[in-house]
């Protein structure tokens, strides 16, 4: 008994010593959130061991936290008992709430004039979009991503079209429908045209149509929104009209989970989804399928989406110093170039297309740059103060106009009144 | 005297680390989630004040409120009569002595074992559109497609049958062991007195499982209100609130939209439904229960 107390106290004696060790100096904690499959998370233990090798005076722990959700959740409440993570990636659309609870801080503290202009204005402007406010920059881009349009060539030829054009814009993209929508004897639609999956946040991929009709559904304050803009009802309508008039998409809500497999089956033509399924795609697809940039109307346009580093309030300066240093590290070329090849996700910065490797990468599987060419048109993911419930209100009214509950009208201009309410604390 | 105190000492002693454990994990949170909903969500910027009744305003002018409590009223409505009836038939059918006995009741019980996250995403793939295992039956047919999850008129329904099929086999287990404790000198009493099999059941056999039912009915209320897991994996309440419950919806409130003043506020009303429902049980159910 004695002696085992006797152990662990000298245990403890050792481990105090050891935290005094200057080879220990700042202990890092990292929350990362996996939201598309086992690659990711390897990836980022793999990086991080690399970057703990090369320095050893920070001793950084790499915490996988579930889910986009479940990550934001762990946070928050780390932050709230007093003992948050130094770093996470979150959602990139959490930056308001964040700042709302104050537990983040800005990265322009920890850089000196030279990163600023450097470092920061190397990412894609479209996603500083949502990760600077009120001139300071709150998050640094990482696993970001972009809807694209994926087509599936032999169904294509099959229906009399030519396989190697995916459909360029809205008027397009009907016609080919109708020309790729199939029906058995009994009537029943055995292939439809398109799918644009819309159950649980159709919000997103609505931003793939909403954006080419020429509308921005809220401002970088995060503070107003335009969901019943004349542009944003066009674009509901010509949502509700794939399915009610033109026939040329299941009626009702999509699910997300199955629209791989309903591609890979044949159950649709083209379908839209995010370039985190581009490895799944060239994995899995039985079929020569091409991936395009979503079609145009007034002009080109998509949301952005995924997840951001942000650096936590509550540590030390020595903290935030090696914490910077860390994100600095992993988004430098080689480092991001690893992570988009295993992931999918984007390469934030120019940079990084620039190396051999994504050069190669891209060389062997073209179809990985047009996401990349796709963020010259790209905009802000849809983020505002109290953000669930500001696009929980936006996803109701998209969701109840889809089921043809109500108008797009009708819908948009509730959520509109529900948004400004909601928002009127931060007008 | 002196026994009198030390019994009573005794009794508390007993008493005290059972109640320890419910006050600071049942009573005191239930209490402090009432005082939650007079005050304001803390925000880092703003620390929470006392704001009266403001949160219950809300929640009255709250119209994802209300249709979630219609919803949850047709979900309990729906899974618990249903999910009774189907458990005492299936206990019935295999309390019998039958070929295949052992393999029926592990088929019946099974889905009680499964985790309903992992059950949800099998039903997931019954239920969608095309190449779903329902569609596939409905096309040897020549019917059409149907989006199950994905109208508002069809997603609640869907939810429900998941429940059901989830519960049954649990609340079986219960009427097999109490049909097994029933002697069977009562059935053969019935058969020379020449009662029918209906005659035997309804006047018999039902009246002394009314103990079970009363427990099973209970449980069946509680999951009615509990029992949401699937609808995170499947519809995540949607299209439009059409498959929300309330305690998912709490869930989103508090967790998704870190409203926590309001979501106390919800479950506080949770709370007034489910302690109304345990009393009318209880009290008004319980004096007819035992047979005499």
């Amino acid at each position: 008994m004695f002696a085992n107390f006797l152990k662990t106290a000298s245990v403890a004696a050792l481990a105090t010593v050891a935290s005094l060790n200057p080879a220990y100096a700042v202990d890092l904690e990292f929350y990362f959130p996996v939201a598309v499959g086992g690659a990711a998370a390897d990836t980022i233990e793999q990086l991080t061991a690399e970057y703990a090798q090369a320095n050893p005076d920070v001793n950084i722990t790499a915490i996988y936290a579930g889910s986009y959700s479940d990550a934001g959740q762990k946070a928050l409440t780390a932050a709230r008992g007093g003992t948050p993570p130094q770093l996470s990636v979150l959602l990139s659309t959490q930056m308001f709430a964040l700042i709302d609870e104050d537990v983040i801080v800005p990265f322009d503290d920890y850089l000196s004039e030279e990163e600023k202009a450097d470092w920061i204005g190397g990412f894609y402007p479209s996603f500083m979009e949502n990760s600077q406010t009120g001139g300071k920059t709150y998050g640094i881009p990482f696993q970001r991503s972009t809807p694209v349009l994926y087509w599936n060539k032999e169904a294509f030829k099959a229906a009399g079209l030519d396989p190697d054009v995916a459909p360029a814009n809205w008027d397009e993209m009907v016609e080919m429908g109708k020309a790729l929508t199939l029906k058995d004897d009994a009537g029943n639609v055995t292939q439809w045209g398109v799918r644009i999956p819309s159950a649980g946040f159709p919000y997103w991929l609505f931003q793939g149509l909403s954006t080419p009709a020429g509308a921005i559904l809220a401002n970088s304050d995060g503070n107003k929104v335009n969901f019943n803009d004349a542009k944003v009802v066009e674009a509901l309508e010509y949502l509700v009209d794939l399915s009610k008039t033109h026939e040329i998409m299941q009626p009702g809500s999509i699910e997300w989970g199955p629209t791989p497999k309903a591609f890979f089956e044949g159950e649709a033509a083209m379908v839209w989804t995010t370039t985190g399924n581009l490895t799944n795609m060239r994995n899995n697809a039985p079929f020569d399928f091409g991936v395009a940039m979503l079609p145009a109307k007034e002009r080109r346009g998509a949301p952005t989406g995924g997840g951001n580093f942000y650096l936590f309030k509550d540590s030390s300066d020595e903290q935030k110093e090696a914490a910077v240093d860390f994100v600095q590290w992993i988004t430098a070329p080689e480092q991001a170039a690893t992570w988009s090849i295993a992931t999918g996700y984007i390469a934030p910065r120019a940079e990084t297309w620039e190396t051999d490797k994504m050069k190669a990468y891209a060389a062997d599987f073209p179809p990985a740059l047009v996401a990349r060419d796709q963020l010259e048109f790209a905009v802000a993911e849809l983020s505002t103060f109290e953000n669930g419930k500001v696009t929980q209100a936006f996803n109701d009214a998209l969701a109840a106009a889809i089921a043809g509950e109500m108008t797009a009208q009708q819908a948009l201009d509730e959520a509109q009144a529900k948004a400004e309410r909601i928002l009127k604390p931060y007008q | 005297m002196e026994t009198a105190r030390r019994q009573w000492i005794y009794a508390w002693l007993m008493l005290s680390p059972a109640m320890a454990l419910l006050i600071l994990f049942t009573h005191y949170p239930a209490v402090q989630t009432i005082v939650n909903s007079f005050y304001s969500t803390p925000r880092g910027r703003r620390k929470a004040v006392w704001i009266g009744l403001d949160n219950y305003q809300t929640l009255i002018l709250d119209d994802v409120f209300w249709k979630v409590l219609m919803n949850n009223f047709w979900y309990a409505v729906w899974t618990i009569p249903l999910s009774i009836l189907l458990s005492l038939a299936m206990a019935l059918w295999v309390n019998d002595k039958i070929r295949g006995r052992g393999f029926l009741r592990m088929a019946y019980f099974t889905p009680t074992v499964l985790p309903l996250i992992a059950v949800a995403n099998i039903w997931l793939f019954f239920y969608t559109p095309g190449f779903g295992l329902i569609d596939q039956i409905r096309g040897l047919f020549g019917l059409a497609e149907q989006n199950w999850m994905g109208s508002p008129d069809t997603a609640l329904y869907s939810m429900i049958a998941v429940a059901i099929w989830k519960e049954a086999g649990f609340f079986m287990i219960f009427y097999l062991a109490a049909l097994q404790t029933i002697p069977p000198s009562l059935r053969e009493a019935a058969d020379i007195e020449g009662a029918s099999r209906w005659y035997y059941f309804r006047r018999v056999l039902f009246p002394l499982l009314m103990p079970t039912t009363l427990f099973v009915s209970i449980n069946a209320v509680i999951n009615s209100f509990r029992l949401v897991d699937h609808i995170f994996v499947m519809t995540e309440g949607g299209p439009n609130n059409a498959s929300s419950l309330l305690l998912f919806y709490i869930y989103e409130v508090a967790f998704d939209y870190w409203d926590t003043a309001y979501a106390a506020t919800l479950t506080v009303v949770m709370i007034a439904i489910l302690i109304l429902l345990a009393i009318g049980q209880f009290f008004l159910f319980d004096r007819k229960v035992h047979y005499k």
